[in-house]
């Protein structure tokens, strides 16, 4: 990408959430982060509605192998460049069900994940740092 | 009118492109800023508008399999072309009120509804489920405002004693006052405050791209340019319909007051839009064609016994 695709990029990352199988707890805390509160806005970052839109996949939950097609499905229609930013301790280490039979592991073997931004439910202000490491590495 | 070098200038720099999609982006940066003070929020950085443009601008732009690819990609162009022209003839009549040509109202009418036409055809060739529903909504509440829309028109042209010439409305109003000052003007202003709402797709009136039902409807299988291309008509109709309110009814652009007054109308918009819940497609036919086009109707009877 461009000097000036880049810099747009680092200034309005776009954020799409794929909740892929997790308990709720982290997708309450994504939405937590976009209230005023938190006021995410500043940095331009913005939830969108379709994945055609996003820059950035905030991803939770333990990968599943029903909920793996579907995310590499939404991950295909993003448009790139995409990053993928995992968030939750489910998605860094499987928490509880790292021997289940149905976990089919991390999601790096799939997908290039930017960041991990661990904790059950991680704080909004972890995500943002999460965010903001991932768009600093580009 | 120009020719030449002239009109290239015209068309790509000073009303017409460069100009109107920059003061377009800043409108939309003071849009976003005052709805976050309304939320009790700090709000995006000033190049906020523009760091959105230049990463669409750059991104892939992805064209989903089984859609009608020339109308998915022209149809964004359509709205763009439109809004390009539009502020050329605003600009043209306010300073030159002598040289337009008969008709230019109702050409300026057909340049504000091609953005929805352009919005309606690519939202259908997408092929996509959400789209359609998007486009039937927009399509539907385009029925809904052009109507009321047309009729608060009317209230200037019946005021100057039919002339349908921007040109003279406007030096119509050099002389006599703006038609805002007048009952009919008022009311004809009003209907068509709510119109610039609908026609921006703003809150309350925003069903064709909702995000919390329909993912952003119309735009949902957009991505990278072609989205940057309907974000920045956008913008410029930001700018040009307060623009053709405050030609039309407020007395013309040709003097510095034109700034606060196009910027008052934005402001009312971006209040109206922070301080409204989402209405239904019906609900929103209904208040057009009942509640509105009846103001339109009562604003030209007004006009016709000169109020």
């Amino acid at each position: 990408m461009s000097k000036l695709g880049l810099w747009g990029l680092k200034r309005s990352p776009w954020v799409y959430h794929v909740a892929a199988a997790s308990c709720n707890n982290c997708d309450i805390e994504i939405l937590e982060l976009l209230t005023p509160r938190y006021d995410v806005e500043r940095f331009g970052a913005v939830l969108v509605g379709s994945p055609r839109h996003a820059d950035a996949l905030l991803v939770t939950g333990v990968l599943n192998r029903k909920s793996l097609p579907r995310v590499m499905e939404v991950y295909e229609q993003t448009a790139k460049p995409c990053l993928v930013i995992c968030i939750g301790s489910c998605t860094c280490g499987n928490q509880v069900f790292r021997n289940s039979y149905n976990a089919v592991g991390p999601y790096d073997k799939y997908l290039p994940v930017a960041a991990y931004v661990p904790g059950c439910p991680p704080k909004p202000e972890a995500m943002i740092l999460g965010i903001v490491k991932a768009l600093s590495k580009l | 009118m120009w020719h030449g070098w002239g009109l290239a200038f015209r068309l790509l720099v000073f009303p017409g492109f460069l100009f109107t999609v920059v003061v377009g982006m800043v409108l939309t940066w003071v849009d976003r800023v005052v709805s976050a003070r309304v939320q009790w929020r700090k709000g995006p950085p000033f190049l906020q508008p523009f760091a959105d443009l230049f990463k669409l601008l750059l991104k892939q732009t992805v064209v989903p399999e089984h859609s009608a690819r020339l109308a998915f990609m022209l149809a964004p162009v359509v709205g763009l072309a439109a809004m390009v022209i539009a502020p050329l003839l605003l600009f043209y009549v306010s300073f030159n009120p002598a040289g337009s040509f008969v008709g230019d109202l109702v050409v300026l009418v057909y340049l504000l509804a091609l953005p929805p036409l352009g919005l309606i055809v690519g939202a259908s060739a997408s092929r996509n489920p959400i789209s359609a529903v998007g486009a039937s909504r927009e399509m539907t509440l385009y029925f809904g405002y052009e109507l009321p829309f047309l009729l608060a028109l009317l209230v200037p042209v019946i005021k100057t004693g039919g002339l349908l010439r921007l040109g003279d409305l406007v030096a119509y109003q050099q002389l006599h006052g703006p038609f805002l000052y007048s009952a009919s003007g008022v009311i004809a202003a009003l209907v068509v405050l709510a119109v610039v709402q609908a026609k921006l797709g703003y809150v309350p009136f925003d069903m064709a791209e909702a995000e919390q039902e329909i993912m952003s409807g119309v735009f949902v299988e957009y991505s990278g340019a072609s989205l940057a291309l309907f974000k920045l008509t956008k913008a410029m109709m930001f700018f040009i319909l307060p623009l053709f309110l405050v030609t039309v009814f407020w007395g013309g652009i040709s003097d510095w007051w034109a700034i606060l007054k196009v910027l008052a109308v934005v402001v009312l918009v971006i209040l109206a839009k922070n301080t409204n819940p989402r209405l239904r497609i019906d609900q929103a036919l209904r208040f057009f064609w009942f509640i509105i086009g009846g103001l339109g109707i009562i604003a030209v009877i007004l006009a016709f016994i000169k109020l």
